[in-house]
């Protein structure tokens, strides 16, 4: 059985269903709707905001692991970046935020995988295929440039001399019709 | 390189892009390994479900061999693993703690009281304050920790007989051990 929030698509309609009923409520009291939007979250500087709204591009959501954290409606999403916004405010660098999340979700949460023993296939094998199929397709081409370069040997000419020699047709049409 | 060896190679890197695609396959990507595995329980302090004077922290964790489970009442496969939670209960070899994740007291109260507690204590977190530190992502996840706090292994999904037989009670059996 699958066992996580976003699988589960019975408590997912409920909740959806939920949401809409509360969002229509609140959009007829108060006219605001209930949807994440990184409008709530307020800096005193654009730069600060735009820094921001970079990290957590650069997080992945967990619950819905092909949206950024940035683009996420799940609650978890909205849980993590409360968080970041929280420690963006309380002065936390970048990298210590990043860190933060790592240490508990692990690199999952980064959308790139950080370059460590384990990643080097993943980064540097693309590379390594190119190369390959390179070092392949030259050797190739090198090594029909001087097969048709070679002139043919002694011991061949006599060969090819005493076919065509004893053939009553005509080399052409008899190498056809075989 | 004989020339029907050469023409095999193609053949075999074929084959082992066929045996990476299904090892792949075979893998859920909604499990994320924790990166918690070996180390201490974060601290933390919630209040108690049950009793809210009461508190519930790593210290609770400390001493003898716990299951962390979370859950919630809006959480479907949480209450279908509630019935193998409650006869887990029954042993004694380690206590289960819930964490009582993104939930409301009222109805979390209300599943106990209708289906059996079989948590030794409960810590209440509504807003995925430990949760977050936990590394939770979804309910029901089950952290083992051992004697000294440290978490051991995370399980993600509800417990069922056949992973209760065959990974959390022998590596309970192997803690105990350990700890003997």
């Amino acid at each position: 059985m699958p066992p996580l929030l976003k699988k589960d698509p019975l408590i997912n309609m409920s909740r959806v269903i939920k949401s809409l009923a509360l969002g229509a409520l609140l959009l007829i009291g108060s006219g605001s709707v209930s949807a994440y939007t990184l409008e709530e979250f307020q800096f005193d500087s654009p730069e600060q905001q735009t820094e921001f709204r970079e990290l957590i591009a650069k997080l992945r959501c967990l619950v819905c692991q092909n949206e950024s954290l940035a683009g996420s409606q799940a609650e978890l999403a909205q849980d993590l970046r409360n968080e970041v916004y929280r420690m963006m405010r309380a002065g936390q660098s970048q990298d210590e935020i990043l860190d933060f999340l790592v240490e508990r979700y692990g690199d999952f949460v980064l959308y790139d995988p950080p370059l460590k023993p384990s990643t080097y296939l993943l980064w540097f094998g693309p590379f390594v295929l190119i190369g390959i199929a390179g070092f392949v397709v030259v050797r190739t081409i090198l090594a029909k440039k001087r097969a048709a370069d070679e002139p043919i040997s002694a011991s061949e000419q006599e060969r090819l001399k005493a076919l065509l020699d004893n053939s009553p047709d005509s080399p052409s049409s008899s190498s056809r019709s075989t | 390189m004989s020339k029907s060896v050469r023409f095999l190679i193609p053949l075999i890197i074929f084959g082992a892009l066929v045996i990476l695609l299904v090892i792949g396959l075979g893998k859920d990507p909604s499990k994320v390994p924790s990166p918690l595995i070996g180390k201490s329980v974060p601290a933390f302090s919630l209040p108690e479900l049950t009793n809210p004077g009461r508190s519930v922290g790593d210290e609770d964790l400390k001493g003898q061999i716990s299951l962390v489970n979370v859950w919630a009442s809006w959480c479907v496969s949480c209450r279908q693993e509630h019935q193998a939670l409650m006869a887990l209960s029954k042993e004694t070899d380690f206590q289960i703690v819930g964490l009582n994740w993104k939930d409301d007291a009222q109805d979390a109260l209300a599943v106990l009281r209708m289906s059996g507690n079989p948590y030794a204590m409960n810590g209440y977190d509504p807003d995925n304050k430990v949760g977050l530190h936990w590394g939770v992502y979804g309910a029901p996840e089950t952290f083992v920790v051992d004697q000294h706090g440290v978490i051991r292994y995370k399980h993600i999904g509800p417990i069922d007989r056949k992973i209760w037989e065959e990974t959390l009670q022998p590596l309970v059996a192997q803690l105990k051990a350990e700890g003997a």
